[in-house]
């Protein structure tokens, strides 16, 4: 899960990381409180999790209260490539007199952590690691051993900080490895990392991927949900405990395994390119052993989905025995009753597929057709989706 | 042959008294394993009856190897305690870790994998895998043992499903092991481990290779094919289709910026000589072209 800055900048602050005085304000009247609340100038910065915010003007200079109320009143309600601002963060101004970058990330390559450190930090970070790669150090940290004092300093030395800013940024350091190991991050990116005109060291802006894997350790984690810009269908889904993420298309799917519904999409795709290039519409694992209520949700979900004009059932019965997986469906439609309306193809194979064919034959249930392969479920569905 | 695994390996189940672990123990048994025994913290000295076999409960992986001479262990313990299990596992000096548990923070599986390398005696293959299968010898996993049998085509995936597919699709010519390393961000076991080991196994004549979207591992594989392997290899890809940003179902499946991708995965592959098919079928007919079979 990525957060907003504001939810990064406050994590920062709970692990002693420096940053500045900040609120957030949904409405221009609670900018302009925030604003006075901090006094002075202050920076008005649009929350979205999308980078390239600056230049699209999501981020202004406020010379006092007033100010900062035009200011936010701008960029509320501002779309910023794709995404809304709900949200702006009111964050006092600094006077800025060096711009460095700091990241702590999983090196998936390696298998270990990594930190990536440059004084040459800033908006241009990516057009420097790109062009001119030395004035990024990386260093490789071990999961074990994480980030002491002695590591610490060893990347300040690699990245050539200078000396007067040395011990401050060791020290940011060693409370950003904290944020990263005791939040359970996968990305804890801090830039510009600014030291401002009287020397001191700050976090203007963070970045914080956090593991939804850890959620049974990280209770307060919940909270940092952005619920507002869930897509609703993508809401529904999580309500129910179901593995699905919404697509621009038209065939619904529902598969068994996370590989083998990536490859249904993609099947569906190529498919979609004889049918007027229709396309998958979400995708959804119901993972293993696939009860009637689960499939009754997944197809509750897919069905409330008014862009779907079609649905492909696609399991490989490994575990899961393909009857109860049939079961499932005709349990599902007798539950759902008149509500489901669109075209179902369903592909069984493996474990107990026979009977699990002969159920479904039984039922004959108006919207359901069977298809022997994937390929040709595939091409049935997307065929379906493009009457 | 096989690799990995094979049918003198004596197997413990880490988590045999839990559900999970209880059921996959009766599977596993009656797929040929020789399981020997189990572990289970505070429960050491009971013995629990499954498919007929009496099963001795230890403690420790250590005192489950020095009373049963176990070499391979299966791990099914929930996400919360699976970084001890495996610690254990490793501290045993276990020769093979197979990690099935789905849902363990990745911190957990860096640190533990960190250890197991430090340690240097142990092979961790997951976490968030099905484990691995030998037909008709050994089944260390979730991997179903019917729906083919031993033959010589070695595959490795990070996949569980397309893994049980694509052993389907090619069930009439069989497998001489099957290992599905997982779709996690960190594993144990890399498509490279496997290519290596099925290049070296002289029972495996053509080798299927699974990959997704997510890391780099299926570009470090071609590498790896073009300086290493000689046997005939073909590779599916799954997620041309994923948007960039959107987890799909495996931890480690997303596209981030333009690395990742599907398509630099396939073009990767097919520029080491690997033929790539566009679905689970067309993979296993250009495989059946390549063996005339």
């Amino acid at each position: 899960m990525d957060l907003f800055e504001y939810q990064a900048r406050d994590i920062f602050e709970k692990h002693g990381v420096p940053v500045l005085a900040a609120a957030i304000a949904t409405t221009a009247d609670q900018a302009e409180a925030a604003a006075t609340a901090i006094g002075g100038k202050v920076v008005v910065k649009a929350q979205v999790k999308v980078g390239g915010r600056g230049k699209a003007g999501g981020v202004k200079l406020a010379e006092n209260p007033k100010d900062a109320r035009e200011k936010a009143g701008a960029i509320l309600g501002m779309d910023i490539k794709g995404h809304t601002v709900r949200t702006v963060m009111i964050a006092a101004a600094a006077p800025i007199e060096a711009e460095y970058y700091l990241a702590i990330l999983l090196d998936r390559s390696n298998r270990t952590f990594l930190v990536m450190a440059s004084v040459s930090g800033g908006m241009d970070i990516e057009e420097v690691a790109h062009t001119a790669p030395e004035k990024l150090a990386k260093v490789p940290v071990s999961a074990v051993d994480g980030i002491s004092l002695a590591k610490a300093k060893e990347i300040v030395a690699a990245a050539k900080f200078p000396a007067d800013v040395a011990d401050q940024v060791s020290d940011v350091l060693l409370k950003l490895w904290e944020v990263f190991q005791s939040e359970d991050a996968t990305l804890v990116e801090v830039n510009p990392l600014v030291k401002t005109s009287d020397g001191k060291i700050v976090a203007l802006d963070g970045k914080v991927t956090l593991d939804e894997n850890a959620d049974f350790r990280q209770p307060d984690h919940q909270s940092l949900v952005d619920e507002a810009g869930e897509n609703p269908l993508e809401a529904a889904a999580k309500e129910k405990g179901l593995n699905y993420v919404k697509l621009e298309g038209e065939v619904g799917i529902i598969g068994n395994g996370a590989g083998l519904v990536m490859s249904t999409l993609d099947v569906v795709a190529y498919a979609g390119e004889k049918h007027g290039g229709v396309r998958p519409a979400n995708f959804l694992d119901i993972g293993g052993g696939a009860s009637a209520q689960i499939m009754a949700d997944g197809l509750s979900i897919i069905l409330g989905d008014k862009d779907v004009k079609s649905v492909f059932v696609n399991v490989f019965g490994g575990i899961t025995a393909c009857d109860s997986v049939a079961n499932g469906i005709v349990q599902a439609l007798e539950l759902l009753g008149p509500k489901a309306t669109k075209p179902i193809v369903v592909r069984l194979d493996g474990n107990n597929v026979l009977e699990g064919r002969a159920i479904l034959k039984a039922a004959a249930h108006p919207l359901v057709e069977q298809a022997d392969t994937m390929d040709g479920a595939a091409n049935r569905a997307a065929e379906l989706a493009a009457k | 042959m096989t690799i990995f695994i094979n049918e003198t390996s004596k197997v413990i189940v880490q988590g045999m008294t839990g559900s999970e672990g209880t059921k996959h123990t009766r599977r596993m048994l009656i797929s040929g394993t020789n399981i020997v025994g189990g572990v289970t913290p505070g429960k050491g000295g009971q013995v629990v009856e499954i498919e007929n076999r009496q099963l001795p409960i230890f403690n420790t992986v250590a005192e489950a190897m020095a009373a049963t001479g176990a070499i391979v262990s299966v791990i099914f313990v929930p996400p919360k305690f699976a970084k001890a299990a495996v610690i254990d596992a490793i501290n045993a000096k276990m020769p093979l870790a197979v990690v099935i548990t789905e849902g363990i923070p990745v911190h957990d599986s860096a640190s533990f994998y960190t250890y197991a390398q430090s340690v240097g005696s142990t092979q961790i293959i997951g976490p968030n895998c099905p484990g691995l299968i030998s037909p008709g010898k050994s089944n260390v996993g979730i991997i179903p043992a019917d729906i083919t049998g031993a033959g010589p085509i070695g595959l490795v995936s990070k996949s569980g499903t397309l893994t049980y597919q694509m052993m389907y699709e090619l069930r009439d010519i069989g497998f001489s092991t099957a290992v599905g390393i997982g779709g996690d961000p960190v594993i144990g076991t890399t498509h490279i481990d496997c290519l290596r080991a099925f290049q070296d196994d002289p029972n495996t004549q053509a080798i299927v290779m699974i990959g997704e979207i997510g890391g780099d591992a299926e570009e470090r594989a071609a590498a790896f094919i073009s300086e290493y392997v000689t046997k005939p290899v073909v590779g599916y890809i799954a997620g041309f289709t994923a948007p960039e940003g959107k987890t799909m179902g495996h931890a480690g499946a997303i596209v981030s910026g333009s690395s990742g991708t599907a398509q630099g995965k396939k073009d990767a592959l097919e520029a080491a000589g690997v033929k790539v098919g566009q679905t689970p079928s067309e993979t296993a007919r250009l495989l059946r072209a390549i063996m005339g079979r």
